[in-house]
C-alpha cells in the first residue's frame, strides 16, 4: 500500500480488477437454463409415450433427436449442441410422429428441420418457422402413409413394430401391428366423436405426444411459472379454438363437435405448450403473442373443419410463424411519455 | 413478465427485480473516516461544464476553501475537502475511466481541519435566486449519482408551475445504502433541507419516496415530519429503477413525464436524500459540499461500511479503511451494481455523486458466455421506457445508428434492466450506450456543419481522431 506517494497501490495486495461494462450483476436465467429446463419437462410426455405406445416411442424419438443434434454438431458444431435448443427440436418433432414410422424417416426428420429450418437461417435465434414443425411438415410431404398409420394405443410396454426397422427406400413400411384411426380422423372423415375421459388420459390413437394432454398441460404450466415459456400464447390459442367451436357446436351439434374435443383431440395442446411457444419463432411483445395466438387457434379451427387435412395446427403454427415480424413491429408499445402530450400536459393537477 | 408480475393500478410498469443485497451495511451506522494523506478533486464531476481551477501548485488551503470556480450556469464550484498544500493540478484517472484535470492535495496531518468560520445564511429570509445561489456557492450537486447541480433545479423558469417536491429515498440499486442510512439517522435534516427547497419553490407539498425495503427509514421519517409542513412518506415497491426520476414521478403521483421532457414539465422537481440534507447542512453551518456518505460494500471487501470521507478520498484509502480486499475481490464498481463503472484503478477519486464503492468477486459478478438471442422478450418486459433492446442492440452492432434514433433511442436512461434480465448475457446496455455516443458525435457533427464553420476543416478535424481509434 503506497500512501501519499501517488503512485497506483491497491488496497492489500495487487490489483487484479476486471473491467466490464454495467450492469454488473446478471439474473440467474441463462439460454442453456431455458432449454434444458424445457427439455426437462418433456421428460414426462416422452415416458407418457412410452406408457402409451411401447418402447417404440422412445426409439422414435431418439432417433429424431439423433438427427437433429447430428446435423447441427456436424454444421454448427459441439458448442452449438450444448445450449439445447437442438434437443428441443427434435424430441419435439418425435413427438408428433406415429410409434410405428421407420427410425430412418424420424432421423431424416429431424435433420431436415435442423438443417432447413434452423441452420440455413444462422442457427439458434435466427430462423423464422419451427423447426421441429418444419421437419414434421417435410415427412407429411414425403412420406404420406408413413406418417398418418397410427398404431392402436393397446400394444404393451415392450412393443416395438417392425416397420420401425425399415430400410430406406427399400421396404414399403408394412405395420404388422393393428391400427387405430385418430380422433380427429374418426370425427372427420366417420363422423364419430371420442369420449372426454379417454382423449384427456391419452387413451388414443394418435402421434406421440398427441395423446398425453393432461402431462403436457401440468409441465407446461410448471414452466409458464418459471417464465420460460409465454402463458399468453396458449391461452389466447385454446381460449378461441373454444370460443370458435363453442359457438359452431351450439349452432348445429351434429356437425361440429364441441370445444372439449377439440381441444384434446389432436395435436393442438402439444403444438400450443410446446411448438407455438418455441421463444424465437414467436412474437416478442405481449399483445403481438395474444393475436399470434388468437391467429394459430382460427387457423386450426378452419383447417379441421373444412381444410382437407383432420389436423390443421402445425400449418396454424407455421403460416402464424410468418407474421411474426409483423405483429412484432405493429404491436411494439409507444415509449413512456409518448403519449403524455406537450409540455405542462398532466402538470399542476 | 412472469405471470405474477402483472402490474395494475399505480407504480411504474416493466423493471426488474433485483436482490437487494443491503443486508451487509443497511444495519450499519454512518462512521466517520480518518482523513487522507491525500485527496484528489477533478475538476469535472458534475453534469455540464467542469470548474476552473482558482489555485496553483504550492498554494495552502483550509477545508472548505473554493479551489475550482463554476463555468456558466449548468456548472459547480469545487472546494478543498481538506485543509493542506496544492502538490499538483494535472490530469488524473476518473471513475468514468478517462483521464481528467484534477486538483491534488497533500492533505496537512497536523491540521484540524476545521473548517473555516463562515456566515450561516438564514434561509427564511432569502428569496428563491439567493437560495439558489447560495447552494450553488456551496457547490451542491446530485449526489444520486448523476450530479446535475442542484442550483439548477432551485432555478425553474418563470412559467413553470410546480406544486410538488418529491424526495428521493428509492435507493433502488441493490447494495448501496448510504441514503437509507441518512434517512434512518437523520431524517430531520431531510424535512429541513425539504423545507428550505419549499420556500425557495414557492411549494406547499413534497413527498419523499422511500422503496418498501426500508421500513425503519420509513419510520423515522414519519415520526420527525414537522407539524407546519405539508410532508408525506410513500411506501414504494421495491422494484429497479424505482429511483430513476420519470418512474419515481410515474409512481407517486401517476404522471407521466412527456418523453424527452423535464418533471417541470408536470409540476415536479425531484431530488435524491442525500442532496437535500446536504442543502440542509448548508444552511444550518454554512459549509459547502466537501464530504458525503459512501457506502464500500460487497463481497469483495472485509467490512463493509456506511463512511462518512472527504470527497476526493481515493478508492484505495477506502477500502484498506475497510480492511482491504478479500482474495477472491474481482471486479471495483464506482456507484450501484446496475449503472455503475468498473474501475481499472484504484487510485481513482470519490467523488460528489459517488453513492458507493461495491466489490464484487468472481462469484457474483456478471460474466459468462454470450450466447444467440433467443427473442425471449424479456428485455422489452424489462424496459421501464418500453422500448426494444433487443432491436437497439442489433442495430448499434450492425452500425445503423439513425435506426436507433427511430426506435426512440434518446428515451433510454441506460438504467441496465435489460442486460440485467437478457438470458443470453447480450451486452444490451453496453450496445445501446455505444449508440448513444454515436448519434451524439454524429448530431455534433451535422451541427457544425449546418454552422458553416469551415465544413471540410471541421470533419477532418473530427473524423481523425476516429481513424486512430478504429
Amino acid at each position: 500500500m503506497s500512501r501519499g506517494g501517488g503512485g497506483p497501490g491497491p488496497a492489500g495486495r495487487e490489483a487484479d480488477l476486471r473491467i466490464a461494462p454495467s450492469p454488473h450483476i446478471r439474473s440467474p436465467d441463462s439460454t442453456p437454463r431455458i432449454m434444458w429446463t424445457v427439455v426437462a419437462t418433456l421428460v414426462p410426455v416422452v415416458a407418457a409415450a412410452v406408457w402409451f405406445f411401447g418402447v417404440a416411442a422412445l426409439l422414435v424419438t431418439g432417433a429424431a433427436t439423433f438427427g437433429a443434434v447430428a446435423t447441427e454438431w456436424a454444421f454448427d458444431g459441439r458448442d452449438a449442441v450444448s445450449d439445447g435448443s437442438g434437443v428441443i427440436t427434435g424430441v419435439l418433432l418425435g413427438l408428433t410422429l406415429p410409434a410405428g414410422i421407420p427410425l430412418w424417416m424420424a432421423a431424416l426428420g429431424g435433420a431436415f428441420g435442423m438443417g432447413f429450418g434452423k441452420l440455413i437461417f444462422g442457427g439458434l435465434g435466427q430462423n423464422v418457422f419451427n423447426p421441429a414443425l418444419l421437419g414434421r411438415a417435410f415427412l407429411q410431404a414425403s412420406f404420406p402413409t408413413a406418417i398418418t398409420t397410427w398404431p392402436a394405443v393397446e400394444a404393451g410396454r415392450a412393443t416395438f413394430y417392425q416397420s420401425n426397422l425399415a430400410l430406406p427406400f427399400l421396404q414399403a413400411p408394412e405395420m404388422d401391428a393393428a391400427t387405430a384411426a385418430t380422433p380427429l380422423g374418426l370425427m372427420k372423415f366417420e363422423g364419430e366423436t371420442t369420449e372426454l375421459w379417454r382423449l384427456l388420459l391419452g387413451n388414443t390413437g394418435g402421434s406421440l405426444g398427441e395423446t398425453a394432454g393432461l402431462v403436457i398441460l401440468i409441465c407446461g404450466g410448471y414452466l409458464a411459472l418459471r417464465n420460460y415459456l409465454d402463458w399468453r400464447i396458449p391461452v389466447s390459442i385454446f381460449a378461441t379454438v373454444a370460443a370458435l367451436s363453442g359457438v359452431l357446436h351450439l349452432i348445429d351439434p351434429a356437425a361440429y363437435p364441441g370445444p372439449l374435443f377439440m381441444i384434446f383431440s389432436g395435436g393442438l395442446i402439444l403444438g400450443a405448450v410446446y411448438m407455438a411457444t418455441d421463444m424465437v419463432t414467436s412474437p416478442v411483445t405481449a399483445a403481438g403473442a395474444w393475436l399470434f395466438g388468437i391467429g394459430i387457434g382460427v387457423i386450426t379451427v378452419l383447417v379441421r373443419l373444412w381444410g382437407g387435412l383432420p389436423e390443421g395446427i402445425m400449418y396454424a403454427i407455421l403460416f402464424m410463424n410468418a407474421l411474426v415480424p409483423f405483429l412484432d413491429r405493429v404491436t411494439l408499445p409507444a415509449p413512456f411519455g409518448a403519449g403524455a402530450g406537450g409540455a405542462a400536459g398532466g402538470g399542476s393537477g | 413478465m412472469s405471470l405474477f408480475d402483472l402490474d395494475f393500478g399505480s407504480g411504474f410498469r416493466h423493471g426488474v427485480h433485483p436482490p437487494d443485497l443491503k443486508d451487509l451495511t443497511s444495519g450499519e451506522a454512518i462512521r466517520r473516516m480518518p482523513f487522507p494523506d491525500m485527496i484528489v478533486l477533478p475538476l469535472k464531476q458534475h453534469a455540464g461544464a467542469p470548474a476552473r481551477p482558482l489555485v496553483k501548485k504550492g498554494d495552502r488551503v483550509q477545508r472548505g476553501d473554493r479551489v475550482g470556480e463554476a463555468q456558466g450556469f449548468i456548472s459547480s464550484p469545487i472546494h478543498a475537502s481538506a485543509a493542506g498544500t496544492v502538490r499538483d493540478i494535472r490530469r488524473w484517472p476518473h471513475p468514468d475511466g478517462s483521464m481528467q484535470k484534477a486538483v491534488i492535495l497533500d492533505v496537512d496531518p497536523h491540521d484540524p481541519q476545521v473548517p473555516r468560520p463562515r456566515i450561516v445564511p438564514e434561509w427564511s429570509e432569502l428569496e428563491a435566486g439567493q437560495v439558489a445561489g447560495a447552494v450553488r456557492d456551496a457547490g451542491v450537486v446530485g449526489l444520486g449519482g448523476a450530479a446535475f447541480p442542484t442550483h439548477v433545479k432551485l432555478s425553474p423558469p418563470e412559467d413553470a408551475e410546480i406544486d410538488t417536491i418529491i424526495a428521493n429515498g428509492a435507493e433502488c440499486e441493490p447494495y448501496l445504502t448510504g441514503d437509507h442510512r441518512t434517512m434512518v439517522e437523520h431524517p430531520e435534516r431531510v424535512h429541513f433541507g425539504l423545507r428550505v427547497m419549499m420556500h425557495a419553490l414557492d411549494v406547499e407539498r413534497a413527498v419523499i419516496g422511500v422503496e418498501e425495503n426500508k421500513p425503519d427509514a420509513i419510520e423515522a421519517l414519519r415520526r420527525t415530519i414537522p407539524d407546519d409542513l405539508d410532508i408525506s412518506v410513500v411506501s414504494l415497491r421495491a422494484k429497479y429503477p424505482q429511483g430513476a426520476e420519470k418512474m419515481m414521478i410515474k409512481s407517486i403521483l401517476g404522471r407521466e413525464v412527456p418523453s424527452g421532457g423535464l418533471p417541470l414539465e408536470v409540476g415536479v422537481v425531484v431530488q435524491n436524500v442525500g442532496s437535500i440534507s446536504t442543502i440542509a447542512r448548508v444552511f444550518e453551518s454554512g459549509y459547502p459540499l466537501v464530504e458525503r456518505i459512501v457506502t464500500i460494500t460487497g463481497p469483495g471487501v472485509r467490512r463493509p461500511s456506511n463512511l462518512t470521507m472527504p470527497v476526493g478520498t481515493r478508492i484505495a484509502d477506502a477500502i484498506e479503511f475497510c480492511g482491504g480486499l478479500t482474495e477472491d475481490a474481482e471486479r471495483v464498481v464506482f456507484g450501484g451494481p446496475m449503472m455503475g463503472n468498473a474501475q481499472a484503478d484504484l487510485d481513482t477519486p470519490i467523488l460528489k455523486g459517488t453513492t458507493g464503492i461495491v466489490v464484487l468477486t468472481e462469484a457474483t459478478a456478471a460474466t459468462g458466455p454470450q450466447y444467440p438471442c433467443i427473442r425471449c422478450g424479456r428485455c422489452l418486459q424489462a424496459c421501464p421506457v418500453f422500448l426494444d433492446p433487443a432491436d437497439l442492440g442489433q442495430l448499434a452492432r450492425a452500425g445503423q445508428f439513425e435506426e436507433m434514433t427511430e426506435l426512440d433511442l434518446d428515451d433510454c436512461m441506460l438504467c441496465g434492466s435489460c442486460a440485467y434480465v437478457c438470458p443470453s448475457n447480450i451486452p444490451l446496455t453496453q450496445l445501446i450506450a455505444a449508440g448513444k455516443n454515436q448519434v451524439r458525435r454524429l448530431r455534433r457533427l451535422a451541427q457544425e456543419t449546418e454552422d458553416g464553420e469551415a465544413t471540410d476543416e471541421g470533419e477532418s478535424a473530427d473524423g481523425s481522431p476516429e481513424k486512430d481509434a478504429a
